[in-house]
């Protein structure tokens, strides 16, 4: 059986499954249910300056009869007081040693973050994450996202902490900017254990067409809020591999974004993330999501012989390479299985509107269609949008010739 | 004001104690099955509809929650789109065509989906089409079912002025009494026909052409005339004992379950229906529905050879439904003037012709008989047509533009293909239609 723990700069958890600050992690209730049911860590919903809510907070993504694919919300940082968070973080860390439970703050002055700082501290947390995300309500105040977005201010405000903190700071990133680089590197000159990221995006989610307002919507009006769940997957996983290769990175990773099942999490782990943070799949199905994530990452390095995490992490980072520098030599082209084939004639179409008009339908007077081998690019649309596992396979064509990329190809063509 | 047909029907009727076999669904169902179709390219499904729905398009108009512009597409194509989404055999039409078959999942409920576009849509009251502008030219229809309002629905929309003829209380043909109740119930189907009343066409009920009304003052009268006016009564089994009380045609006692409540199925012990077409398996499962203890399907051939869908046959077996294959009636027996049994006898030969086996007979008991031999053909109507040309019974018509060898009529529906589905009936009125429109141009 693999080893699924993980030592994120000290911090240690018997899984690398944290449900990451937000409403999941509001009381001892919710996080001390979810250690019970096998979450390795929580990182604790963000303390700060007392604030107000709105009701209506969530607005979701249904995409074909799919509900969530991805989600919007506005709320703000913990409505609770101080005393009752650090009380309530104290219990559970008492009663669930083992489990990893970190704290997220914001703050505005370096007192409130030197005092809060101590504060969290004192009532157990093994790690801080500083909240330099939430895209909205929070950023209006100078806070969240504001600081994310100046890696300058960002460095300040982190200095001020790592000068009080005894235990690892994580700074939690905003994809909200242009270069997920720039603040990445400014937390790590300035000495972060780690970073989390990704935080929640800026969306507007949709807009109600009878009654004119964004949802969700607050008696008739709406606001911007933090999208998150499974449709931002892909863009979590750009900006964890954009770090993870920088040249000189080193910085530990805690990866964030649309992950719900244990092979989602394989991919963040597989560009570098050391840790996983899960927000709206537990919102969605419950904290017991859990299990199958915990299996189902075990079972996968039970089938690649992977002992540790520590084995395969980054494992894709170097793969993940400038669009210069792939093989312009490599040839793919599109093969259908008549055999497979329910004759939708998806391919078809598609491959006469998106690709280049080389998969026709036969003249023999099946449905069955047929690729032009000579036309076709290899550009998989036809094989992406088939209904039929394996019908449309793109098969590798050996040019018997070297690897050449495009900045050598360029050389060769001046020469 | 058009007539409201839906008001003349009776309030106690038997088809209400059946339950719809497949409701409507709600919007999430709805959303989630057109969120399973795949959208094919030159979809075999619209091919395999008679009227060519343009199926992906409609059921992407549901994914997307576009009601109206889903029942529009519908519509246009099928003007009796709502009876056909209840009564069409899909599971060999559309649904039968639906690639997924070919992957083994399950075949996109199109029929469904279809009937919750339309139903929908009509809930909002919404009127599709109107009355196209004035040609002057002047349409009979003879027959108010599925041919003769899908036809007199098209010449509307092209403006010409229509007239339906019906010699019945209430419109709609087998449409609205004889679709078994657990498809389609009447009010429904009248429900339809109002719809289409509002695009600009008069019904007149009540009125046998030929007898109530001369042909020659609808000839002076009209145009063009097209003649929809299906088959007639059951036919007879021409075996003694049929006049017995407990003994009567499918047809006719659908219509009764359909129109009035005077069918007591509480009195039977036991039914048998003889014959083998989708009729005989829709009336032995609607007494089986309405909780008749035994009921058995008695039929002359093997089970191979009925001409009523297996999977219809599937059901009836799977609701407890007996079947007694290569048995044919020598007498409807009784006592007191009702039925008590019937003589059967076993018959052999498969394919080819059917004989009996003698020493075989023996008696069935049963407090009840349905007739499903067919309908019998019309002939008063047609005998007063000049030159119309009758093959085996059926009005002989040219195959694209449904025109008889009279030219000035046209005819379609079971009166002429002898008796197939709804559908079917609905796409050649329509086609007659086109070739009305260009003739009646022709003659400006």
């Amino acid at each position: 059986m693999a080893d699924i723990s993980i030592n994120f700069a000290g911090i240690k958890s018997p899984n690398p499954f944290w449900l990451a600050s937000g409403p999941l992690t509001n009381t001892a209730y919710q996080v001390m249910k979810a250690f019970d049911l096998g979450w390795g860590g929580a990182v604790w919903k963000t303390v700060g300056i007392p604030i107000v809510n709105v009701y209506s907070r969530y607005g979701g993504l249904t995409y074909h009869g799919n509900r969530l694919v991805g989600l919007n919300n506005n709320e703000l940082i913990t409505d609770r007081s101080y005393e009752e968070n650090y009380k309530e973080i104290y219990q559970v860390k008492k009663k669930y040693p083992k489990n990893a439970l970190l704290v997220s703050l914001m703050f505005e002055t370096k007192q409130e973050w030197k005092e809060h700082v101590k504060r969290a501290i004192d009532s157990g947390a093994d790690g801080l994450e500083l909240n330099f995300g939430c895209p909205h309500g929070m950023c209006e105040r100078g806070m969240g996202s504001a600081v994310g977005q100046e890696p300058k201010v960002l460095k300040e405000v982190t200095s001020w902490v790592l000068e009080y903190s005894t235990v690892p700071v994580l700074v939690k990133l905003t994809p909200n900017i242009s270069d997920i680089r720039e603040p990445g590197m400014a937390a790590q000159e300035i000495g972060a254990h780690g970073v989390s990221l990704i935080n929640t995006i800026k969306s507007i989610i949709g807009i109600d067409v009878d009654s004119f307002s964004p949802v969700p919507s607050v008696g008739g009006k709406g606001t911007n809020g933090g999208y998150c769940g499974p449709a931002v997957k892909p863009i979590a996983l750009h900006m964890v591999g954009a770090l993870s290769r920088m040249p000189g990175w080193k910085t530990l990773i805690s990866g964030i974004g649309g992950i719900q099942t244990w092979r989602d999490a394989v991919e963040f782990i597989l560009l570098g993330a050391a840790s996983l943070q899960v927000c709206t799949a537990a919102m969605h199905y419950g904290f017991r999501i859990v299990e199958e994530l915990n299996q189902g990452l075990s079972d996968y390095m039970d089938s690649k012989g992977f002992k540790t995490i520590e084995e395969f992490r980054g494992k894709a980072v170097k793969n993940y390479v400038e669009w210069g520098d792939l093989n312009l030599n490599y040839r793919v082209k599109a093969e259908i299985n008549p055999k497979k084939c329910i004759e939708c004639q998806l391919c078809v179409a598609a491959c006469d509107a998106g690709g280049h008009q080389c998969i026709h339908t036969s003249q023999n007077g099946t449905r069955v269609p047929y690729v032009d081998q000579e036309a076709c690019i290899g550009c998989n649309l036809c094989s992406l949008v088939c209904p039929v596992e394996d019908c449309i396979t793109m098969k590798e064509i050996d040019l018997g010739k070297p690897y050449l990329t495009w900045r050598e190809y360029q050389k060769t063509a001046v020469s | 004001m058009s007539v409201s047909f839906v008001e003349k029907l009776e309030c106690p009727r038997t088809e209400l104690l059946f339950e719809e076999s497949k409701p409507l669904f709600n919007k999430d169902q709805a959303v989630s099955e057109a969120s399973r179709c795949l959208f094919c390219s030159d979809a075999p499904c619209m091919q395999a509809c008679p009227t060519h729905i343009n199926v992906p398009l409609f059921i992407r108009q549901i994914m997307t929650e576009n009601l109206n512009g889903s029942a529009k597409t519908i519509l246009s194509a099928n003007i009796m789109g709502l009876s056909c989404a209840h009564a069409c055999p899909v599971e060999v039409l559309c649904e039968g065509a639906c690639v997924m078959n070919k992957e083994g999942k399950e075949a996109i409920h199109i029929g469904r989906l279809q009937r919750y576009a339309v139903e929908n849509a009509y809930a909002k009251g919404i009127n599709f089409f109107s009355k196209g502008n004035s040609t002057g030219k002047k349409a009979a229809i003879i027959g108010s079912g599925p041919a003769g309002l899908s036809c007199a629905a098209e010449l509307a929309r092209l403006g010409h002025e229509v007239v339906v003829y019906e010699s019945r209380r209430i419109p709609g043909g087998l449409d609205s009494t004889a679709v078994a109740p657990y498809k389609l119930f009447s009010d429904a189907a009248l429900k339809e026909i109002a719809f289409i009343q509002r695009i600009g066409i008069e019904i007149k009920t009540g009125i046998t052409i030929g007898k109530d009304f001369a042909l020659s003052e609808l000839e002076k009268q009209y145009d063009l005339i097209f003649v929809g006016i299906g088959l007639g009564q059951d036919s007879l089994l021409k075996i003694p004992g049929e006049d017995l009380t407990g003994c009567m045609g499918v047809v006719e006692w659908i219509e009764n379950i359909k129109r009035n409540n005077s069918f007591n199925p509480g009195s039977i012990q036991s039914a048998a229906v003889i014959g083998g077409g989708n009729t005989a398996i829709d009336a032995v499962r609607e007494l089986k529905k309405l909780k008749v203890p035994k009921v058995t399907l008695i039929y002359r051939r093997t089970e191979r050879e009925m001409s009523g869908y297996k999977h219809e046959k599937d059901r009836a077996a799977q609701e407890g439904v007996e079947f007694l294959f290569q048995t044919t009636p020598l007498e409807i027996l009784g006592s007191g003037g009702r039925v008590t049994g019937i003589k059967l006898v076993k018959t052999k030969g498969e394919d080819g012709r059917l004989s009996v086996v003698s020493g075989s007979e023996f008696n069935f008991l049963c407090d009840f008989v349905l007739k499903a031999a067919g309908q019998e053909k019309l002939s008063g109507l047609f005998s007063q047509i000049k030159n119309l040309k009758i093959e085996n019974g059926l009005i002989k018509v040219h195959p694209e533009t449904f025109q008889t060898d009279n030219p000035k009529y046209y005819a379609a529906g079971d009166c002429v293909s002898g008796g197939e589905e709804v559908v079917n009936s609905v796409a050649d009125g329509k086609k007659a239609a086109k070739a009305m429109h260009q003739s009646l141009l022709k003659g400006k």
